[in-house]
């Protein structure tokens, strides 16, 4: 799969407060592998260069939230407005950015193992009817598809995923299931993911993943990485049970 | 060293002041719904700020301390007594052990903080001991608690031990005895009913018609009792983009942060609320005033007033200087102990 094109961030972002302990950096307004791979980058950045009072970053499709804590801001000597003072040192760190920094994530793709049909994916035949396939073909297309990690959100180890097929597009289910387990791969619109926590869900659901997507007592709680490359790799019911628990 | 419930009230958790470093991983912030409550209770009783204390909803819990503790208790004013002696609010107080503690009839706000001197004893997940019920995790199994849970506490420091021995050698007969100072009345207000609290502008405002922007600040709303750690849902006049408002992208969100989801119907978002959601923001509360905003109970209003960005901070600062005032005050009032 070819690499997004590797821009450095050019032309810069628009730049605007949520609230008085956020800054949000806009890098667009569509979806783009190039957007998601500046994101990840600037980023990196500033976690590996952090101002006082830098809080937490959120990685969204075209967005990186800026949390910043305003005392401590305030407290290192910042003139003015807090969010002033953090807007240009954001500004001053984005023009610093090294050019091609948005290549920096190139890894092999992280491969998630999907057991599809049957009782763990009790809409896969309501899919294939919806896209006039058959299940094997739709479980051939959708585990054939390179899928991008846009960001984690909307539950813990939650991923956006980008790169469904798009005859795999299939609408959400009339009515939600009252509890989706953790690890139903499921497709809504032209979105598929992965449920991280048993939770209500209105997705069509075609398989399951023996992996946990949120490990809490892992150093890092989330299996996958904004800006990470999947894979879905069919796996029989047997192998499912046999999957070392992590 | 323990609390016993004995019974388990409304909705008890071990909050702390939050999870931070994970929203990149999904996981939210979580901790006390008034952190600021939080803090002062336990400030008061010689504790890090943000040490794991009970988060307390509307009906509180009965609770036994097996040996002599100083506790205090912040927030709402849920009619706490001590062996059916009320209890009173915002002060340090010295218990025996056998003591109980109970609630009852919610007289102003909807969450208590009750801190204990050494702070609540729960293991760290990802850095805290919150409770964050979406995920099961923090606290005392991830979960809210029962009764017949006993909850270790650690060591006190040596300080407020000696505060709370002094405190009941004064007073031989009482259950509970408490100190005689008290935090900044401005740290430590009665929760009003129906109050107004001020925001600014979301990224969304803009995409919203006239009337209802002007229905958003003009307007009374109820909390309703579809409510939880996760967001306040307001019921009132319903909130519409203009027609050719674009689609929205899901991006992050923040405690404070009125969504509205296509009905129109507001939802503010607490501190369980998810790291990112896809319904546009259209205000966002101030900081200032997130603890009027937790103590809103189901079926109390709220209004909203416009306020800068500036004017925001300027509020957030002046908050964080107090806190760091009474926490430099506490210091030295425990510090005169020794």
């Amino acid at each position: 799969m070819p690499n997004p094109t590797l821009l450095p961030v050019a032309p810069p972002p628009r730049l605007y407060p949520l609230g008085e302990t956020a800054v949000v950096l806009e890098f667009g307004t569509v979806i783009s592998e190039a957007t998601n791979a500046t994101i990840q980058a600037v980023a990196d950045y500033l976690l590996a260069h952090p101002f006082p009072g830098l809080g937490e970053l959120v990685p969204a499709f075209t967005t990186l939230t800026v949390f910043y804590d305003p005392w401590q801001v305030r407290a290192s000597g910042a003139a003015g407005l807090p969010f002033e003072a953090v807007a240009a040192t954001l500004r001053e760190r984005l023009a610093r950015l090294p050019p091609g920094a948005a290549a920096a994530e190139t890894g092999p793709a992280v491969e998630i193992p999907v057991c599809y049909g049957g009782g763990f994916g009790p809409d896969l035949e309501e899919v294939a009817r919806h896209c006039g396939l058959s299940p094997a073909e739709v479980v051939a297309r959708h585990a054939g598809a390179d899928y991008r990690v846009y960001f984690i959100g909307f539950a813990p180890g939650f991923p956006y995923l980008g790169g469904l097929p798009a005859e795999l597009a299939t609408p959400r289910r009339a009515s939600p299931r009252p509890l989706v387990p953790a690890g139903a791969v499921g497709i809504a619109g032209a979105q598929t993911g992965i449920y991280s926590l048993p939770t209500p869900g209105g997705w069509q659901l075609i398989g399951r993943t023996p992996e946990r997507l949120f490990r809490p007592a892992a150093a890092d709680p989330s299996r996958l990485r904004a800006g990470q490359r999947l894979q879905f790799v069919s796996i029989t019911e047997e192998q499912f049970h046999q999957w070392p628990a992590v | 060293m323990s609390l016993h419930l004995l019974r388990p009230g409304l909705l008890t958790t071990i909050q702390d002041t939050g999870r931070p470093g994970y929203r990149r991983a999904g996981v939210a912030l979580s901790g006390a719904l008034d952190a600021r409550a939080l803090r002062v209770a336990n400030l008061l009783v010689g504790n890090a700020p943000g040490a794991a204390a009970l988060e307390i909803t509307l009906l509180g819990p009965t609770i036994r301390f097996s040996t002599d503790h100083l506790l205090a208790l912040c927030g709402a004013n849920l009619s706490a007594t001590l062996n059916g002696q009320p209890l009173p609010l915002n002060r340090a107080v010295a218990v025996r052990a056998g003591t109980e503690l109970s609630f009852g009839r919610p007289q102003a706000g909807s969450r208590a903080y009750l801190a204990v001197a050494g702070g609540l004893a729960a293991p760290l997940v990802l850095g805290s001991r919150a409770t964050y019920l979406t995920a099961g995790i923090g606290g005392l199994e991830g979960r809210a608690l029962r009764a017949d849970d006993v909850l270790a506490v650690a060591a006190a420091a040596p300080a407020a031990i000696r505060l709370g021995q002094q405190l009941l050698a004064h007073s031989p007969e009482l259950p509970g005895v408490a100190a005689p100072w008290f935090a900044d009345p401005a740290l430590t207000p009665r929760p009003k009913a129906a109050p107004v609290l001020r925001a600014v502008r979301g990224p969304e405002y803009g995409q919203f018609t006239a009337a209802s922007q002007g229905a958003f600040w003009a307007e009374e709303f109820q909390v309703t009792p579809a409510s939880n750690r996760m967001g306040s849902r307001l019921a009132g006049p319903a909130l519409l983009r203009a027609a050719d408002a674009p689609e929205l992208l899901s991006a992050a969100v923040t405690f404070g942060t009125v969504q509205v989801p296509p009905g129109g119907q507001p939802i503010v978002l607490l501190a369980d609320h998810q790291t990112t959601g896809g319904y546009p923001r259209l205000a966002l509360i101030a900081a200032a005033d997130w603890s009027r905003l937790a103590q809103v109970p189901p079926g109390g209003t709220l209004r909203f007033q416009e306020i800068s960005l500036p004017e925001a901070q300027q509020l957030y600062l002046a908050q964080e200087d107090q806190l760091r005032q009474l926490e430099r005050a506490v210091a030295l009032r425990f510090g005169g102990t020794m």
